[in-house]
Protein backbone atom coordinates (compact mmCIF):
# COMPACT_ATOMS: atom_id res chain seq x y z
CA UNK A 1 0.00 0.00 0.00
CA UNK A 2 3.02 2.26 -0.19
CA UNK A 3 2.93 5.05 -2.69
CA UNK A 4 5.57 6.92 -4.57
CA UNK A 5 6.10 10.45 -3.35
CA UNK A 6 5.65 13.03 -6.05
CA UNK A 7 8.73 15.16 -6.67
CA UNK A 8 7.02 18.46 -5.95
CA UNK A 9 5.67 17.09 -2.69
CA UNK A 10 9.10 16.02 -1.49
CA UNK A 11 9.46 18.76 1.07
CA UNK A 12 6.11 18.08 2.64
CA UNK A 13 6.61 14.32 3.07
CA UNK A 14 10.33 14.13 3.75
CA UNK A 15 9.85 14.00 7.49
CA UNK A 16 7.32 11.16 7.34
CA UNK A 17 8.48 7.56 7.69
CA UNK A 18 7.76 5.40 4.67
CA UNK A 19 4.83 3.02 4.84
CA UNK A 20 7.06 -0.07 4.81
CA UNK A 21 8.86 1.14 7.93
CA UNK A 22 5.59 1.84 9.70
CA UNK A 23 4.20 -1.68 9.21
CA UNK A 24 0.94 -2.71 7.58
CA UNK A 25 -1.74 -0.17 6.73
CA UNK A 26 -4.65 0.50 9.03
CA UNK A 27 -7.49 -2.01 8.83
CA UNK A 28 -9.91 0.67 7.61
CA UNK A 29 -7.70 1.26 4.57
CA UNK A 30 -7.26 -2.46 3.84
CA UNK A 31 -10.99 -3.22 4.23
CA UNK A 32 -11.99 -0.18 2.19
CA UNK A 33 -9.59 -1.10 -0.60
CA UNK A 34 -10.80 -4.71 -0.66
CA UNK A 35 -14.41 -3.56 -0.90
CA UNK A 36 -13.41 -1.08 -3.61
CA UNK A 37 -12.01 -3.97 -5.67
CA UNK A 38 -15.20 -6.01 -5.05
CA UNK A 39 -17.30 -3.06 -6.26
CA UNK A 40 -15.23 -2.83 -9.42
CA UNK A 41 -15.82 -6.54 -10.10
CA UNK A 42 -19.54 -5.94 -9.46
CA UNK A 43 -19.49 -3.11 -11.99
CA UNK A 44 -17.74 -5.42 -14.49
CA UNK A 45 -20.68 -7.83 -14.01
CA UNK A 46 -23.09 -4.96 -14.68
CA UNK A 47 -21.06 -4.12 -17.79
CA UNK A 48 -21.61 -7.65 -19.13
CA UNK A 49 -25.39 -7.45 -18.58
CA UNK A 50 -25.30 -3.93 -19.95
CA UNK A 51 -23.52 -5.09 -23.12
CA UNK A 52 -26.15 -7.83 -23.54
CA UNK A 53 -28.90 -5.21 -23.25
CA UNK A 54 -27.21 -2.84 -25.71
CA UNK A 55 -26.89 -5.67 -28.25
CA UNK A 56 -30.50 -6.85 -27.80
CA UNK A 57 -32.15 -3.44 -27.41
CA UNK A 58 -33.78 -3.63 -30.84
CA UNK A 59 -34.65 -7.35 -30.78
CA UNK A 60 -38.28 -6.76 -29.87
CA UNK A 61 -39.63 -9.80 -31.79
CA UNK A 62 -42.68 -7.80 -32.88
CA UNK A 63 -43.44 -6.90 -29.26
CA UNK A 64 -43.53 -3.46 -27.66
CA UNK A 65 -40.38 -1.33 -27.87
CA UNK A 66 -38.82 0.83 -25.19
CA UNK A 67 -40.41 3.97 -26.57
CA UNK A 68 -43.87 2.48 -26.09
CA UNK A 69 -43.23 1.12 -22.59
CA UNK A 70 -41.11 3.63 -20.69
CA UNK A 71 -42.67 6.41 -18.66
CA UNK A 72 -40.12 9.22 -18.43
CA UNK A 73 -41.84 10.97 -15.53
CA UNK A 74 -41.56 7.90 -13.34
CA UNK A 75 -37.91 7.45 -14.37
CA UNK A 76 -37.18 11.09 -13.49
CA UNK A 77 -38.68 10.59 -10.02
CA UNK A 78 -36.71 7.35 -9.54
CA UNK A 79 -33.51 9.16 -10.54
CA UNK A 80 -34.25 12.02 -8.14
CA UNK A 81 -34.90 9.54 -5.29
CA UNK A 82 -31.63 7.68 -5.86
CA UNK A 83 -29.58 10.86 -6.26
CA UNK A 84 -31.04 12.40 -3.09
CA UNK A 85 -30.44 9.16 -1.18
CA UNK A 86 -26.80 9.19 -2.34
CA UNK A 87 -26.56 12.73 -0.91
CA UNK A 88 -28.08 11.77 2.46
CA UNK A 89 -25.77 8.73 2.52
CA UNK A 90 -22.85 11.17 2.18
CA UNK A 91 -24.22 13.29 5.02
CA UNK A 92 -24.51 10.09 7.08
CA UNK A 93 -20.79 9.37 6.50
CA UNK A 94 -19.97 12.86 7.78
CA UNK A 95 -22.18 12.39 10.84
CA UNK A 96 -20.45 9.07 11.58
CA UNK A 97 -17.08 10.80 11.27
CA UNK A 98 -18.08 13.38 13.87
CA UNK A 99 -19.88 10.82 16.10
CA UNK A 100 -23.35 12.38 16.00
CA UNK A 101 -25.94 9.66 16.61
CA UNK A 102 -29.10 11.68 15.93
CA UNK A 103 -27.87 12.99 12.55
CA UNK A 104 -26.67 9.50 11.59
CA UNK A 105 -30.07 7.94 12.32
CA UNK A 106 -31.92 10.76 10.54
CA UNK A 107 -29.72 10.58 7.43
CA UNK A 108 -30.01 6.77 7.38
CA UNK A 109 -33.80 7.00 7.74
CA UNK A 110 -34.08 9.43 4.81
CA UNK A 111 -31.74 7.23 2.75
CA UNK A 112 -33.91 4.14 3.44
CA UNK A 113 -37.15 6.00 2.66
CA UNK A 114 -35.78 7.36 -0.64
CA UNK A 115 -34.33 3.98 -1.60
CA UNK A 116 -37.66 2.29 -0.79
CA UNK A 117 -39.52 4.91 -2.87
CA UNK A 118 -37.20 4.12 -5.78
CA UNK A 119 -37.93 0.40 -5.41
CA UNK A 120 -41.70 0.90 -5.19
CA UNK A 121 -41.68 2.97 -8.40
CA UNK A 122 -39.54 0.39 -10.17
CA UNK A 123 -41.72 -2.53 -9.05
CA UNK A 124 -44.84 -0.63 -10.13
CA UNK A 125 -43.26 -0.12 -13.55
CA UNK A 126 -42.39 -3.85 -13.77
CA UNK A 127 -45.90 -4.86 -12.68
CA UNK A 128 -47.45 -2.51 -15.24
CA UNK A 129 -45.31 -3.94 -18.03
CA UNK A 130 -46.04 -7.57 -17.08
CA UNK A 131 -49.77 -6.75 -16.84
CA UNK A 132 -49.87 -5.66 -20.51
CA UNK A 133 -48.03 -8.79 -21.63
CA UNK A 134 -44.57 -7.20 -21.84
CA UNK A 135 -42.92 -9.56 -19.37
CA UNK A 136 -39.36 -10.88 -19.63
CA UNK A 137 -40.47 -13.83 -21.78
CA UNK A 138 -41.96 -11.58 -24.50
CA UNK A 139 -38.76 -10.71 -26.41
CA UNK A 140 -34.97 -10.69 -26.14
CA UNK A 141 -35.16 -6.93 -25.54
CA UNK A 142 -37.47 -7.38 -22.56
CA UNK A 143 -35.43 -10.30 -21.16
CA UNK A 144 -32.34 -8.10 -21.23
CA UNK A 145 -34.27 -5.15 -19.81
CA UNK A 146 -35.64 -7.09 -16.83
CA UNK A 147 -32.23 -8.68 -16.16
CA UNK A 148 -30.39 -5.37 -16.21
CA UNK A 149 -32.85 -3.15 -14.34
CA UNK A 150 -33.90 -6.02 -12.05
CA UNK A 151 -30.26 -6.72 -11.13
CA UNK A 152 -29.83 -3.07 -10.15
CA UNK A 153 -33.09 -3.24 -8.19
CA UNK A 154 -31.85 -6.33 -6.33
CA UNK A 155 -28.67 -4.46 -5.42
CA UNK A 156 -30.75 -1.56 -4.07
CA UNK A 157 -32.85 -4.02 -2.05
CA UNK A 158 -29.70 -5.59 -0.61
CA UNK A 159 -28.38 -2.12 0.19
CA UNK A 160 -31.56 -1.21 2.08
CA UNK A 161 -31.43 -4.41 4.16
CA UNK A 162 -27.74 -3.74 4.80
CA UNK A 163 -28.40 -0.17 5.98
CA UNK A 164 -31.17 -1.26 8.37
CA UNK A 165 -28.85 -3.93 9.82
CA UNK A 166 -26.07 -1.34 10.18
CA UNK A 167 -28.35 1.05 12.07
CA UNK A 168 -29.23 -1.78 14.46
CA UNK A 169 -25.49 -2.36 14.94
CA UNK A 170 -24.92 1.34 15.61
CA UNK A 171 -27.73 1.28 18.17
CA UNK A 172 -26.31 -1.79 19.94
CA UNK A 173 -22.53 -1.41 19.58
CA UNK A 174 -22.19 2.34 19.04
CA UNK A 175 -19.52 3.69 16.69
CA UNK A 176 -17.22 0.72 17.15
CA UNK A 177 -14.31 0.52 14.68
CA UNK A 178 -15.85 -2.60 13.09
CA UNK A 179 -19.21 -0.89 12.65
CA UNK A 180 -17.52 2.15 11.14
CA UNK A 181 -15.67 0.01 8.58
CA UNK A 182 -18.92 -1.68 7.58
CA UNK A 183 -20.59 1.72 7.21
CA UNK A 184 -17.70 2.88 5.01
CA UNK A 185 -18.27 -0.16 2.77
CA UNK A 186 -22.01 0.55 2.72
CA UNK A 187 -21.55 4.15 1.58
CA UNK A 188 -19.15 2.99 -1.17
CA UNK A 189 -21.76 0.43 -2.27
CA UNK A 190 -24.57 3.00 -2.29
CA UNK A 191 -22.62 5.60 -4.29
CA UNK A 192 -21.56 2.90 -6.78
CA UNK A 193 -25.22 1.92 -7.28
CA UNK A 194 -26.01 5.54 -8.11
CA UNK A 195 -23.23 5.57 -10.72
CA UNK A 196 -24.67 2.39 -12.28
CA UNK A 197 -28.11 4.04 -12.33
CA UNK A 198 -26.71 7.08 -14.21
CA UNK A 199 -25.78 4.71 -17.06
CA UNK A 200 -29.05 2.81 -16.77
CA UNK A 201 -31.34 5.81 -17.09
CA UNK A 202 -29.23 7.32 -19.86
CA UNK A 203 -28.91 4.25 -22.07
CA UNK A 204 -32.06 2.27 -21.23
CA UNK A 205 -34.65 4.95 -20.64
CA UNK A 206 -33.49 8.11 -22.43
CA UNK A 207 -31.78 6.55 -25.49
CA UNK A 208 -34.46 3.83 -25.57
CA UNK A 209 -37.13 6.46 -26.13
CA UNK A 210 -35.15 8.15 -28.92
CA UNK A 211 -35.30 5.37 -31.48
CA UNK B 1 -2.89 8.10 8.53
CA UNK B 2 -1.32 11.40 9.54
CA UNK B 3 1.97 9.77 10.57
CA UNK B 4 2.66 7.93 7.34
CA UNK B 5 1.61 8.44 3.77
CA UNK B 6 -0.53 5.41 3.15
CA UNK B 7 -3.31 5.58 0.65
CA UNK B 8 -6.52 6.64 2.30
CA UNK B 9 -9.50 4.30 2.33
CA UNK B 10 -11.71 4.64 -0.76
CA UNK B 11 -14.59 7.01 -0.09
CA UNK B 12 -12.76 8.83 2.68
CA UNK B 13 -12.05 12.51 2.20
CA UNK B 14 -8.38 13.39 1.95
CA UNK B 15 -6.64 13.89 5.28
CA UNK B 16 -3.56 15.52 3.80
CA UNK B 17 -2.56 18.66 5.72
CA UNK B 18 -3.31 21.08 2.89
CA UNK B 19 -6.78 19.76 2.16
CA UNK B 20 -7.90 18.93 5.69
CA UNK B 21 -11.61 19.58 5.96
CA UNK B 22 -14.06 20.10 8.76
CA UNK B 23 -17.60 18.75 8.72
CA UNK B 24 -19.06 21.97 7.32
CA UNK B 25 -16.85 21.91 4.24
CA UNK B 26 -17.62 18.17 3.94
CA UNK B 27 -21.32 19.06 3.68
CA UNK B 28 -20.40 21.74 1.14
CA UNK B 29 -18.58 19.17 -1.04
CA UNK B 30 -21.58 16.82 -1.04
CA UNK B 31 -23.96 19.72 -1.71
CA UNK B 32 -21.92 20.98 -4.67
CA UNK B 33 -21.87 17.40 -5.98
CA UNK B 34 -25.64 17.09 -5.60
CA UNK B 35 -26.25 20.44 -7.34
CA UNK B 36 -24.01 19.52 -10.29
CA UNK B 37 -25.56 16.06 -10.56
CA UNK B 38 -29.08 17.56 -10.55
CA UNK B 39 -28.11 20.02 -13.29
CA UNK B 40 -26.57 17.23 -15.43
CA UNK B 41 -29.58 14.94 -14.88
CA UNK B 42 -32.00 17.71 -15.82
CA UNK B 43 -29.93 18.41 -18.93
CA UNK B 44 -30.02 14.71 -19.87
CA UNK B 45 -33.81 14.60 -19.66
CA UNK B 46 -34.11 17.88 -21.56
CA UNK B 47 -31.72 16.74 -24.31
CA UNK B 48 -33.64 13.47 -24.74
CA UNK B 49 -37.00 15.21 -25.06
CA UNK B 50 -36.27 18.40 -26.93
CA UNK B 51 -36.70 18.84 -30.67
CA UNK B 52 -34.35 21.83 -30.78
CA UNK B 53 -31.23 19.71 -31.21
CA UNK B 54 -30.05 17.74 -34.21
CA UNK B 55 -31.43 14.24 -33.60
CA UNK B 56 -28.21 12.54 -34.72
CA UNK B 57 -26.17 14.19 -31.99
CA UNK B 58 -28.53 13.45 -29.12
CA UNK B 59 -27.08 10.00 -28.29
CA UNK B 60 -23.57 11.41 -28.23
CA UNK B 61 -24.73 14.32 -26.05
CA UNK B 62 -26.39 11.93 -23.60
CA UNK B 63 -23.21 9.83 -23.42
CA UNK B 64 -21.11 12.90 -22.67
CA UNK B 65 -23.57 14.02 -19.96
CA UNK B 66 -23.53 10.54 -18.38
CA UNK B 67 -19.72 10.44 -18.34
CA UNK B 68 -19.64 13.93 -16.82
CA UNK B 69 -22.13 12.88 -14.15
CA UNK B 70 -20.08 9.77 -13.37
CA UNK B 71 -17.08 12.05 -12.85
CA UNK B 72 -19.11 14.29 -10.54
CA UNK B 73 -20.13 11.27 -8.46
CA UNK B 74 -16.56 10.00 -8.25
CA UNK B 75 -15.07 13.35 -7.27
CA UNK B 76 -17.73 14.77 -4.94
CA UNK B 77 -19.30 11.63 -3.44
CA UNK B 78 -16.43 9.13 -3.50
CA UNK B 79 -13.67 11.74 -3.08
CA UNK B 80 -11.55 10.39 -5.91
CA UNK B 81 -8.94 13.09 -6.48
CA UNK B 82 -5.54 13.46 -8.08
CA UNK B 83 -3.90 13.47 -4.64
CA UNK B 84 -0.90 11.22 -3.95
CA UNK B 85 -2.75 9.40 -1.15
CA UNK B 86 -5.22 7.65 -3.47
CA UNK B 87 -2.98 6.21 -6.19
CA UNK B 88 -3.88 2.56 -5.52
CA UNK B 89 -7.61 3.23 -5.56
CA UNK B 90 -7.35 5.14 -8.83
CA UNK B 91 -5.22 2.39 -10.40
CA UNK B 92 -7.83 -0.23 -9.45
CA UNK B 93 -10.57 2.04 -10.79
CA UNK B 94 -8.71 2.56 -14.05
CA UNK B 95 -8.36 -1.21 -14.49
CA UNK B 96 -12.09 -1.67 -13.81
CA UNK B 97 -12.97 1.01 -16.35
CA UNK B 98 -10.68 -0.66 -18.91
CA UNK B 99 -12.47 -4.01 -18.49
CA UNK B 100 -15.90 -2.34 -18.63
CA UNK B 101 -15.01 -0.50 -21.86
CA UNK B 102 -13.57 -3.70 -23.40
CA UNK B 103 -16.73 -5.68 -22.57
CA UNK B 104 -19.27 -3.09 -23.70
CA UNK B 105 -17.51 -1.64 -26.76
CA UNK B 106 -16.20 -5.07 -27.78
CA UNK B 107 -19.66 -6.65 -27.57
CA UNK B 108 -21.25 -3.84 -29.54
CA UNK B 109 -18.56 -3.91 -32.24
CA UNK B 110 -18.70 -7.67 -32.67
CA UNK B 111 -22.50 -7.85 -32.60
CA UNK B 112 -23.02 -4.79 -34.82
CA UNK B 113 -23.20 -7.02 -37.89
CA UNK B 114 -22.66 -10.70 -37.09
CA UNK B 115 -23.02 -11.91 -40.66
CA UNK B 116 -20.28 -9.54 -41.83
CA UNK B 117 -17.93 -10.46 -39.04
CA UNK B 118 -18.53 -14.18 -39.33
CA UNK B 119 -18.09 -13.94 -43.11
CA UNK B 120 -20.77 -16.55 -43.65
CA UNK B 121 -22.97 -16.04 -46.63
CA UNK B 122 -26.72 -16.42 -46.33
CA UNK B 123 -26.59 -19.73 -48.24
CA UNK B 124 -24.43 -21.26 -45.46
CA UNK B 125 -26.69 -19.92 -42.74
CA UNK B 126 -29.62 -21.77 -44.27
CA UNK B 127 -29.27 -25.33 -42.97
CA UNK B 128 -31.90 -26.72 -45.33
CA UNK B 129 -29.64 -26.14 -48.31
CA UNK B 130 -26.74 -28.18 -46.94
CA UNK B 131 -26.36 -31.76 -48.01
Amino acid sequence: MNIAVAVDDEVRYDALPSASEAGPAAKRIVVGYGFWVFLLSDIVMFAAIFAAYAVLAHATAGGPSGGQLFDQRSVAIETACLLASSYTCGLMSLAIGSRRYAVTYLAALITVVLGAAFLVLELREFAGMIAIGAGPQRSAFLSAFFTLVGCHGLHVTAGLVWLVVMMAQVAIKGFHATVERRLLCFSLFWHALDIVWVWLFTVVYLMGVLS
Amino acid sequence: MTDTHYDRAPGDASALPDVEQGTSSGVLVYTIGLALAVVLTAMSFWVANTSLLWAGGVSLGLTVLAIAQMGIHLVFFLHVTTGPDITNNVMALAFGVLIVVLIVVGSLLIMADPTDNLMIGPELMNLHMQH
